[in-house]
């Protein structure tokens, strides 16, 4: 039995497993980690099928060349970074078929910065601390706790048994996020703009920053006009929160990441609001950046927003191109999957007697030993 | 310390709990009591805490708990927190030898403290250090309590690599290396003990809070027992309830 594998065969800049981070560890000094755009890997996740946790692969800039050993389903979002699969164009945010010996490759950054690739089943990298994610800076997690090289041969978990059918793309309504050269970031302020005046603020919202060569997963150093201070630029170290717009003594803002110190001890002018990290995260240096101030309730309803996208994608009805159709049962306009006993798809409706597609009968159901009677709608099949 | 907790969002998934303006040992000890309470208290939605001097970080998830419902839930436990039973904080024992290789830099803090190194390992091993928090690097604690007559400035040059292990002292603090790692702290000691283990739970020696005591060693044949043990799995720890 050929086991599921992908092999690295030529190198890429920066390629890391990741998945959502590692909580409950910071207190202990070891920073969160995950893929520093989270939109971008969970969804990846949910077009292949997968828990939107499952760890994938966080792709910077050049993309290594990756060969499939068995066949499986990928999906590609994130970044344009002219992906191939086998020396045509891969479309991204959706998934698509990969054979054994199948190679996907990468030809140059057109569009942010950051790739991520989800593989049916997810990444099979040892669980450390609660995640799969890898700090290369600790060499923790992730494979062998270092970016993947040539030669890696990296495996991949089994698809588990009944898992729902392989959504095509995107539903209907929601578009693959553009990234552009300017970003606009919106920021909450806080927790430390006390330590400076009106003008400081005001010049926040009003300069525009340029993202520093020297950024990377830790943090993005801005260059532009400095910030001022009222009171010193130093406080009594406390914890350092995902996006936090820190302040030094020279002014010049760094906006903290996901490989980030969990604690630090400089001001934090403003913090970027959880749905534009991954705005952040695909902004290339040399290009640039305003911060423009949102409540928090407006940031609590982009997230719902985002959250909602995901949710869209996880529930499409769609099944996987190519494979047989399966059979969905639709109750109160939520659809399930049927599989068999041993977990197998089922393809063909087994009771529903003759009807067409489109039509509704009558059925039963027998769930936990409690029988349901139900109207069966069959959304496809012959 | 403040009367009541300060409240600052940091941005829409983090809320910064401050208890008080200064680095002291009282506010630190309710800044881990309020941690340990609000563990307690499993509020949906809280997902991780990071306390701090005198602050604590509470990382939680906007779709399970506000941020107005989170602060209300906090002030809560805050003011349970008198009723409450606390533990004594651990002392947790950290076998060093001192000087020679494995801290080259001993007779330089002696003769810049106007000591002699034998002094300088009573003074330093007869201290016990508050673990103010953990951060840097994983498993790094941030030690209070380094007497006045030890500070000793840092390297002019940083070297290369500290070994892991590594005790030494940066200006008015003193620290131990959980990893190899390069640095600037003039060296003193160093302990067989691995401070930080991935594959331990939880993987940290020391949490914020606890006590470190530096025990001194007598030679190098005692560093390399404790190391063999450390390295078969089978060092005791030594912790006693600070008293």
């Amino acid at each position: 039995m050929i086991t599921a594998t992908f092999e690295v065969t030529e190198p890429g800049m920066l390629t890391t497993v990741q998945d959502r981070g590692r909580y409950g560890y910071q207190r202990f000094g070891v920073p969160v980690s995950g893929a520093m755009d989270e939109f971008a890997l969970r969804a990846a996740n949910l077009l292949v099928g997968n828990d939107e946790g499952a760890a994938g692969l966080e792709i910077t800039v050049l993309g290594p060349g990756i060969r499939f050993a068995v066949d499986t389903w990928i999906a590609v979002t994130g970044a344009d970074l002219s992906a191939q699969l086998d020396g045509e164009a891969l479309p991204r945010w959706q998934a698509v078929e990969v054979h054994g010996g199948g190679v996907l490759s990468f030809h140059g950054m057109e569009e942010g910065m950051r790739a991520y690739l989800a593989v049916a089943g997810g990444i099979d990298v040892p669980v450390v601390m609660g995640s799969r994610s890898t700090l290369v800076k600790a060499s923790l997690g992730g494979f062998e706790g270092r970016a993947l090289k040539v030669g890696d041969v990296v495996p991949i978990l089994p698809v588990e048994p009944g898992a729902r059918s392989i959504p095509l793309g995107l539903p209907e309504g929601y578009q693959a996020p553009a990234y552009g050269e300017h970003h606009e970031i919106r920021v909450i302020l806080g927790p430390q703009h006390g330590a400076f005046n009106e003008e400081a603020v005001a010049a926040l919202w009003s300069s525009t920053y340029v993202i520093s060569l020297d950024s990377d997963r830790m943090g993005y150093r801005l260059e532009g006009p400095p910030i001022e201070h009222r009171t010193g630029p130093d406080i009594v170290s406390d914890g350092n929160p995902l996006g936090a717009v820190q302040v030094p003594g020279d002014g010049v803002p760094t906006i903290l990441l996901a490989d980030r110190g969990t604690t630090g001890g400089y001001t934090k002018i403003a913090t970027v609001i959880s749905t534009d990290i991954g705005k952040l995260a695909q902004a290339v240096p040399g290009q640039s950046v305003a911060f423009k101030a949102v409540t928090i309730e407006e940031a609590y309803q982009l997230r719902r927003e985002r959250e909602a996208a995901l949710v869209a994608i996880r529930d499409q009805k769609q099944s996987r191109k190519g494979s047989s159709p399966g059979f969905i049962i639709l109750v109160d306009g939520q659809a399930y999957d049927v599989i068999g006993e041993h977990g197998e798809a089922v393809s063909r409706p087994p009771t529903a007697g003759g009807a067409a597609r489109g039509q509704s009968r009558q059925a039963t159901a027998t769930v936990d030993g409690h029988t349901f009677d139900f109207e069966v709608e069959v959304q496809r099949g012959d | 310390m403040y009367e009541k907790a300060l409240f600052f969002p940091a941005g829409d998934q983090a809320l910064v709990v401050e208890l008080g303006e200064t680095v002291s040992p009282e506010i630190n000890r309710r800044v881990h009591d309020l941690t340990l309470a609000i563990e307690d208290q499993d509020i949906p939605g809280v997902i991780d805490l990071v306390p701090t001097y005198r602050s604590l970080l509470v990382q939680y998830d906007p779709s399970q708990i506000s941020i107005h419902e989170l602060q209300a839930s906090v002030l809560e436990v805050e003011e349970g927190l008198a009723e409450r039973a606390t533990e004594e904080p651990r002392v947790v024992h950290i076998p060093t030898l001192y000087g020679d290789e494995h801290g080259p830099d001993l007779e330089f803090v002696a003769e810049h403290a106007g000591l002699t190194p034998e002094e300088v390992v009573s003074i330093h091993s007869g201290t016990d250090y508050l673990v103010y928090m953990m951060g840097f690097t994983p498993g790094f604690p941030y030690l209070g309590g380094l007497s006045d007559r030890l500070a000793t400035p840092r390297l002019a040059t940083p070297r290369v690599e500290t070994p892991s292990g590594s005790v030494g002292i940066a200006g008015s603090q003193t620290g131990v290396y959980p990893a190899a790692s390069p640095g600037g702290w003039r060296l003193i000691g160093r302990t067989p003990l691995m401070l930080f283990d991935p594959k331990r739970e939880p993987p940290s020696m020391l949490s914020a809070g606890d006590f470190v005591r530096f025990v001194p060693l007598t030679d190098e044949d005692e560093y390399s027992g404790i190391q063999d043990l450390v390295q078969q799995g089978e060092y005791q720890v030594t912790a006693e309830r600070k008293r």
